[in-house]
């Protein structure tokens, strides 16, 4: 039997955090569809682990329940996509790995923000990125946590936060450029 | 500082992270450097426009009400939470007792009124984090959905005993979005509702019953910040998942506008 109390506590909590769970599961599933399924299963699966919710920061818990629910999703559906796990060190060598060179990296500031000002452009340029590097981006920018909030729900030291999010701004720097020279 | 340790640390230190010590070597150096400078402004331009410009995916009505009708009953969720800390009231019926348990008991409630009084804030902060959640959970947010102040504040004319203030901030970023009535230490409050990029902001008032001003404190309890303040003549209360420096702009631009006829 589940105690209706519980159930009650589960929903004041877990309720008004729904946009922020569907705006991550969203944006690192790239599709509606799949986004609503993940924030399901992954609501479920809070409520049955909520005995194990020590009260805190029922935003952060949530979210790190619906990233796992997206991982294993993506794992089981684009196995193509997923056997390349994703390695910082890799990822570090790919780009360049000074963030010095990095915050030099400036081809042309305006065309730049030009693009980064328009919705499709910035949308596309953000579903390109690695989902690791995305979800970085997201819940610093658009969830506006803190880089120890955002190491408490991925798990990562905050180290690979902060240089998965300078990897993810200079990708995205990237794409605009691809976009100046191909349009 | 040069350059190069400066352009190492510019991305932290414009997401607000970089310890003071550094952030006051870097502004130093920031001061006598245009180049940095330029860097500085160009990388908060694209942080910006990711705030703004980046679709934020609300979750979807339906599954919302899928949510609610899969998760084990839990209907009444919209009860008034005003049960919960009644104060002692009567004390006519005191008089019927003899001396000596009346002055326990006299003794006993003076106690207990000292704690009240301590604990007054406290748990008006919780009734106001459960009207803040009430509201985002039942998809009740507004009685009256309206970005026009002209449009929320006559609503209120009738349902309550006091006009509230209502301010329009779209200018600093704080859109009004409603108004909505609700139920806060044992009385009708107005709640006023505000957007502040994905954040939504609840604003409770009510009348203080005094003119002594009292400056803001802030609180946070379960993963909302709260703001509390009393400024002519009425409380003030704001909750919300925006942090607490933003939450504090929102009071000042409140305060300048209530500052201001309008």
């Amino acid at each position: 039997m589940i105690d209706p109390n519980t159930a009650q506590r589960f929903q004041a909590m877990a309720a008004p955090h729904l946009d922020a769970a569907y705006n991550l599961a969203r944006w690192l599933t790239r599709n509606p569809a799949d986004a609503d399924d993940v924030v399901q299963d992954a609501y479920l699966r809070a409520f049955r682990y909520f005995d194990g919710f020590r009260g805190g920061d029922g935003r952060a818990w949530l979210l790190a329940i619906v990233r796992n629910t997206c991982y294993s999703w993506l794992r089981r559906n684009r196995s193509e996509q997923a056997t390349m796990e994703y390695d910082d060190e890799i990822a570090s060598l790919q780009s360049m790995s000074d963030p010095a060179e990095l915050a030099m990296h400036v081809s042309d500031p305006a065309q730049l923000l030009l693009r980064a000002s328009n919705q499709q452009q910035l949308e596309a340029a953000l579903l390109q990125l690695p989902t690791e590097q995305r979800e970085i981006l997201v819940l610093r920018e658009l969830e506006d946590l803190s880089y120890k909030e955002i190491a408490g729900i991925t798990g990562l030291p905050i180290g690979t936060v902060m240089s998965r999010l300078s990897r993810a701004r200079l990708q995205l720097r990237r794409c605009f450029e691809a976009m100046s020279t191909t349009s | 500082m040069n350059c190069t340790e400066v352009r190492a640390l510019l991305a932290v230190y414009g997401d607000g992270e970089l310890d003071l010590p550094r952030a006051v070597a870097l502004e130093q150096h920031l001061a006598g450097c245009a180049d940095c400078t330029a860097l500085l402004r160009e990388q908060n331009a694209l942080r910006s426009a990711i705030r703004t410009h980046a679709p934020y995916h609300r979750a979807p009505e339906a599954l919302r009400a899928r949510l609610h009708a899969a998760l084990p009953a839990a209907t009444d969720s919209d009860a008034p939470v005003a049960q919960r800390a009644r104060r002692p009231r009567s004390t006519a019926t005191l008089r019927r007792w003899s001396g000596a348990l009346a002055a326990a008991l006299a003794l006993a409630i003076g106690i207990n009124l000292l704690y009240v009084a301590q604990r007054g804030d406290d748990a008006l902060a919780d009734e106001v984090v459960a009207g803040h959640v009430r509201s985002l959970q039942a998809a009740h947010l507004a009685d009256v959905p309206s970005t026009d102040q002209h449009t929320v504040k006559p609503w209120f004319a009738g349902k309550l005993d006091f006009s509230p203030p209502v301010h329009d901030l779209a200018d600093a970023g704080f859109v009004l979005t409603g108004g909505r009535l609700d139920y806060i230490d044992h009385r009708n409050v107005a709640a006023l509702i505000y957007r502040h990029r994905q954040h939504v902001i609840n604003l409770f008032v009510w009348p203080a019953g005094s003119d002594t001003d009292r400056g803001s404190s802030v609180k946070a309890r379960e993963g909302y910040n709260l703001l509390h303040w009393t400024a002519e003549g009425d409380v003030w209360w704001a909750v919300s998942d925006l942090n607490a420096e933003e939450l504090r702009e929102f009071e000042q631009r409140l305060r300048q506008a209530g500052a201001t006829p309008s």
